[in-house]
């Protein structure tokens, strides 16, 4: 089937999806969106975490079919014309990237907690991010990197 | 595989009536899972996200009826005060994406033993509305939904359209066992509720059976231990053993196995701590509303 969608504010089609495939799948294997990664397919892991209308959401988890006329954000589509998104930086300047891959998980659930709370105590932090796994870093420069966006954004 | 995307309710019914091997699929948490790891090969998807009244709760003849549809988020995040029992099991559910996503409604269709909502729907007396196009709307409370290991009480071409619960005339409490706070499937978990206004008490048990069921002997042995002392209306502290005695009687409602996430022995002793504590702290919180 055709599905039709708004994908990091562009409108995008897929042909020849799968009725059965997921969101995930259509945005790296037909959209050519690589960065939302696939890991457990399971919805553990948060490394697949986009915005489907404004909401994070675990893409393994929504069928193509789902997301038809929905607007989807990756991470591809945090950074803006001027650069990286805050939490981006954050993210870099912290060190809180080892191997990578649950990276765009925690770009897309951190953008979220602080669009929402943009000073988040700690537990908030960890109760944010519980749907992402890191199996690198013990997690310390990623809560480091979520404090720093949260400042960065107070003093902007 | 065909892909059903009904934009109405009338919609939805007529296409399960017509395709009663269609898989119904909402927030997508169980049934995508299925998918992806190829355990499920439906002949056809029914997606119910785009049938706006699945997504409303409003209240309903002095019941709240929550459609099947509504997100554990907005469980949370609207009906805390007026469903505490199903919001402390929803805050329990997955991780912050897996709530945006999951329903009560799916939970329910799933009816895995160790579905987070239903011990709380069980101990709130709930009741399942069910629809389909041939025979109208059914009301079964939710003790009697849950036929089998996953299996419930839905025909072919019927669809959950919500569920009814009554709102709290006492308080209630939720209690479940996992490894973290997050993303667990329940070892086991335990539902309670206080009926001070019928002076009876609500129990659910999950993940120690093979559906999720009440344990009405152990309900009874506490209502009228707190009626003989004449508690519900003193408002006095619970006897000394009380308590304990009620965590041993909801153990013997369960009939649990050894799996991967523990085993039957560690369920049933896990259970009458989390009854005993559930009933303390809900008679506690009885006492201070007083």
């Amino acid at each position: 089937m055709r599905i039709e969608l708004t994908v990091n504010g562009e409108r995008r089609e897929a042909d020849d999806v799968w009725e059965g495939e997921s969101l995930l799948y259509a945005l790296r294997e037909r959209l050519g969106l690589p960065g939302s990664k696939n890991a457990c397919e399971q919805g553990e892991c948060g490394s697949c975490t986009v915005y489907m209308d404004g909401v994070p959401v675990c893409s393994c988890l929504v069928a193509a079919g789902q997301a038809q006329g929905r607007e989807v954000t990756t991470v591809e589509g945090l950074a803006g014309d001027d650069g990286l998104d805050p939490v981006q930086q954050a993210f870099v300047e912290c060190g809180a990237v080892q191997c990578g891959f649950c990276t765009p998980g925690f770009l897309v659930s951190t953008h979220d907690l602080l669009a929402r709370n943009p000073s988040p105590s700690d537990p908030e932090i960890r109760e944010a991010l519980a749907g992402n796994l890191c199996r690198c870093t013990g997690y310390e420069k990623i809560l480091d990197a979520v404090r720093a966006a949260a400042s960065a954004g107070a003093q902007s | 595989m065909d892909f059903l995307a009904p934009s109405t309710w009338a919609e939805a019914l007529a296409a399960k009536a017509e395709r009663p091997d269609a898989l119904p699929v909402a927030g997508g948490t169980d049934v995508m899972v299925e998918l992806n790891f190829d355990h499920r090969r439906p002949d056809a998807l029914l997606d119910l996200t785009r049938v706006p009244e699945l997504r409303e709760w409003a209240w309903d003849d002095g019941r709240i009826r929550l459609g099947a549809g509504v997100t554990y988020a907005r469980v949370i995040a609207e009906l805390g005060d007026r469903l505490p029992g199903l919001a402390m099991a929803a805050r329990t559910v997955g991780s912050p994406q897996i709530r945006n996503r999951g329903t009560v409604g799916g939970n329910l269709g799933a009816a895995s033993p160790a579905g987070d909502s239903h011990p709380a729907l069980l101990a709130a007396d709930a009741v399942v509305e069910i629809a389909s196009a041939a025979r109208g709307t059914r009301e079964v409370p939710v003790a009697e939904f849950f036929t089998g290991v996953k299996r419930n009480a839905l025909a072919p071409d019927e669809l959950i359209a919500a569920v009814l619960v009554a709102p709290p005339a006492g308080p209630q409490q939720f209690c479940k066992i996992g490894t973290r706070n997050a993303m667990v499937i329940a070892v086991s978990a335990f539902g309670f509720a206080l009926h001070p206004d019928r002076k009876e008490v609500g129990t659910g048990v999950g993940s120690a059976a093979p559906t999720p069921r009440r344990a009405d002997a152990a309900a009874a042995f506490l209502a009228g231990e707190l009626e003989a002392a004449g508690l519900w209306e003193s408002r006095a502290a619970l006897p000394d053993g009380l308590a304990a005695e009620f965590g041993r009687r909801v153990r013997d409602a369960a009939a649990p196995i050894d799996d991967v996430r523990g085993t039957a022995a560690y369920r049933l002793h896990t259970l009458s701590v989390m009854a005993r504590r559930a009933a303390t702290w809900a008679w506690d919180e009885h006492r201070r509303a007083a």
